[in-house]
């Protein structure tokens, strides 16, 4: 144990006289969480709209007027050519077209259907199918209106209200379920990357030929390499977690020492990740690009950006072996729903399984003699 | 009694295509200075990095101080003192977290082996708190020399441990060893420079991954058995290669401004030689007969191996 622990001192002194470390350590999340949690929205304002309203009547400009006075929208022209709202949409000026034909106004008053056409720019896919939700839904409303004028002498027919609400996250607050994402790959970069780089910095260095010659075992060496990036890591959710409550409001609902106690098994499984990466390879530059490629999938696949029940069957199978998919579950659960302990032991378990399979494979695969 | 403390047999080491080690045969005695002496390539840094436990040989038997370098790793580590070529200290850790770190590794109080090192730890005690990366390159060596002895152990192997330092800090580093051999240290070193071999009590010469003679250096040079003269010309280059073409002339190498010149056994004195010069046309400032030196040795050797 003893050896551990000077291996450990040497680590840390290390770490802090580096004179990148300390910013890289409180100013990266800081700023991590600022960027991302008021950037990273799925909401659209702004929508750079065309509108072609050729029929120009008066329920046509009531129409249109609905999306004139929406504050999603922005309209930029209100023009009659039709190719020249094709022209615009080709080059990126505005974002959806709404052709209105003429005999709109005589179609609705006669009670026959009629068709307007809605483009929308789908270069960026995700964002094209929200406005043309939002303009579906505006739409719904301008029938069920003209539907209501259409019966008013008759009275309206029955029809279904929706009364919903949104449960443990009450505004459909983006940074809510965000910044508990955020949490965790904050957590991650820290533990994979010092950690993934260290062992392998001794070999480019030379260092590590004098510590093979050394009766350290391998299991103290891989226990003196990780015991201080899991500390780091650790502090560095404490920091984000502060962050979070006072910059952000995000609610914790549930247990802070149950947060910090997965957290530690997770940090086992992404420092003993980078351990392992770093045993495997000779430069830091192979480590740097391997982490950079595990990484990017696991965070594309962790349900943080993109719900991972809208992910085909191979994917979601493969996100069982994310752990920060299965971390950043654990986070919204416990800091939004208040879970607790039984409530998460399947993840938890994932993980635990994980941190000892990654482990025991990094200290397999620590060479002292080749 | 069996003096052996290091003894290496049949030793083969492969990387790919190249052999680096050829079949190496050798015996070290308790408490002497055993150098290895050849040139980069000759395969030093594989033995003693099989030697040192970090490589493991493709054949062959080595054994450090009555301990199997292959199955009985564990144990020898804890008697090895290893300096290897590079400098592989921490540059960003002080001199004497430096020194801490490897006694902790070992389980030893500094203070309790620093009378070994004293010597050379004394120098480097103005620079304690300083970061190893800013020593200068002798400061270095002898930081990395310390750290090695901080276990007291019983062999201490060395590569090229003056590569590349002053020619100072070079004679401190070998007083330094002497010291180091009186408390019974086993040393072995490797070196490229031919002059540090006289300082060995024993040397092997090395040239791919065989070794050419093992001996004292004094064994060593009275195997020289041709007759040797130092010749100064006035064009160095033009003369050796006219008394390369030269019969009753053994081998003629360049030593600086010097030609060292071997004859067969017919001219034995500088006035032959003189009169061989003459019939060459070949101008001269200095001519003299000289006692071989182990790089005549060395190239001698060399030459014999690689034409059977």
């Amino acid at each position: 144990m003893r050896k551990v622990f000077y291996i450990v001192r040497k680590e840390f002194l290390q770490v802090f006289r580096n004179r990148m470390m300390l910013p890289i350590i409180f100013v990266m999340p800081l700023a991590q969480l600022l960027i991302l949690a008021y950037a990273v929205t799925y909401e659209i304002k702004h929508i750079d709209l065309f509108i072609c309203d050729i029929d120009n009547t008066m329920i046509s400009r009531e129409f249109t007027g609905h999306f004139i006075h929406s504050p999603f929208y922005n309209v930029k022209y209100q023009e009659r050519s039709i190719s020249k709202g094709m022209d615009e949409l080709r080059k990126g000026k505005v974002h959806q077209m709404i052709v209105i034909l003429p005999g709109f106004e005589k179609a609705l008053n006669q009670g026959r259907p009629v068709r307007v056409q809605v483009i929308n720019d789908a270069i960026n896919s995700s964002a094209a199918a929200l406005m043309n939700a939002y303009t579906l839904s505006i739409i719904q409303h301008f029938n069920r209106n003209n539907i209501e004028a259409h019966f008013i002498t008759r009275g309206t027919p029955a029809q279904v209200n929706l009364e919903y609400s949104y449960w443990f996250n009450p505004d459909l607050n983006y940074k809510t379920f965000m910044v508990p994402g955020i949490l965790v790959l904050l957590v991650t970069l820290i533990g994979m990357f010092l950690s993934g780089m260290n062992v392998v910095r001794e070999k480019e260095i030379g260092t590590i030929e004098q510590i093979n010659v050394t009766p350290l075992r391998k299991t103290q060496f891989i226990a003196g390499k990780l015991i201080p990036f899991w500390i780091i890591g650790l502090l560095e959710l404490a920091f984000g977690l502060v962050l979070a409550r006072l910059f952000f409001n995000i609610p914790i609902l549930g247990n802070i020492p149950l947060i910090f106690m997965v957290a530690a098994v997770f940090l086992l499984v992404v420092t003993g990740l980078g351990l392992l990466i770093s045993t495997l390879v000779n430069t830091q530059q192979q480590s740097m690009f391997i982490s950079w490629f595990i990484l990017v999938i696991f965070i594309l696949l962790s349900g943080l950006f993109t719900p991972i029940e809208s992910m085909p069957q191979w994917a979601k199978v493969l996100t069982f072996l994310n752990p920060i998919a299965h971390f950043i579950e654990i986070m919204r659960l416990v800091m939004l729903k208040g879970a607790g302990l039984k409530h998460i032991l399947q993840p938890l378990g994932v993980l635990v399984l994980y941190a000892a399979v990654i482990l025991s494979l990094a200290i397999k695969k620590y060479r002292k003699t080749t | 009694m069996n003096n052996t403390e290091v003894y290496g047999q049949q030793l083969t080491k492969s990387y790919g295509e190249h052999q680096a080690l050829n079949g190496l045969y050798f015996e070290i005695n308790r408490g002497e200075i055993f150098g290895f002496i050849g040139p980069d390539g000759a395969g030093k840094t594989s033995l003693f990095r099989i030697l040192t436990t970090l490589l493991l040989p493709d054949s062959g038997v080595a054994n450090v101080a009555g301990l199997d370098v292959v199955k009985q790793y564990r144990q020898l580590r804890l008697i090895l003192g290893y300096m290897p070529q590079k400098f592989s200290l921490y540059t960003d850790l002080t001199v004497r977290e430096n020194l801490d770190f490897f006694a902790g590794i070992f389980k030893v109080k500094v203070k309790e082996n620093l009378y070994l090192v004293d010597q050379i730890y004394g120098q480097l005690q103005p620079f304690e708190s300083r970061r190893a990366g800013d020593l200068s390159g002798g400061m270095k060596q002898k930081l990395a020399l310390s750290c090695a002895l901080i276990h007291k152990p019983r062999v201490l192997i060395l590569d090229e441990p003056t590569t590349g330092v002053d020619a100072v800090s070079r004679q401190e580093f070998w007083e330094m060893l002497l010291l180091l051999k009186k408390e019974g240290i086993t040393i072995l070193v490797s070196t490229p420079y031919m002059d540090e071999a006289r300082l060995c009590d024993r040397i092997a010469l090395m040239q791919h991954g065989i070794i050419m003679a093992t001996g004292s250096p004094v064994e060593i040079i009275s195997g020289f058995s041709k007759n040797l003269f130092r010749l100064k010309p006035d064009n160095t280059l033009t003369a050796l290669h006219q008394l390369r073409q030269m019969s009753g002339i053994h081998r003629a190498e360049m030593f600086g401004a010097y030609i060292h010149l071997s004859t067969s056994s017919e001219i034995k004195t500088p006035a032959a030689v003189a009169q061989k010069l003459q019939s060459g046309n070949i101008h001269y400032t200095m001519l003299e007969a000289i006692e071989p030196g182990i790089e005549d040795c060395f190239i001698e050797l060399m030459q014999q191996t690689s034409e059977p």
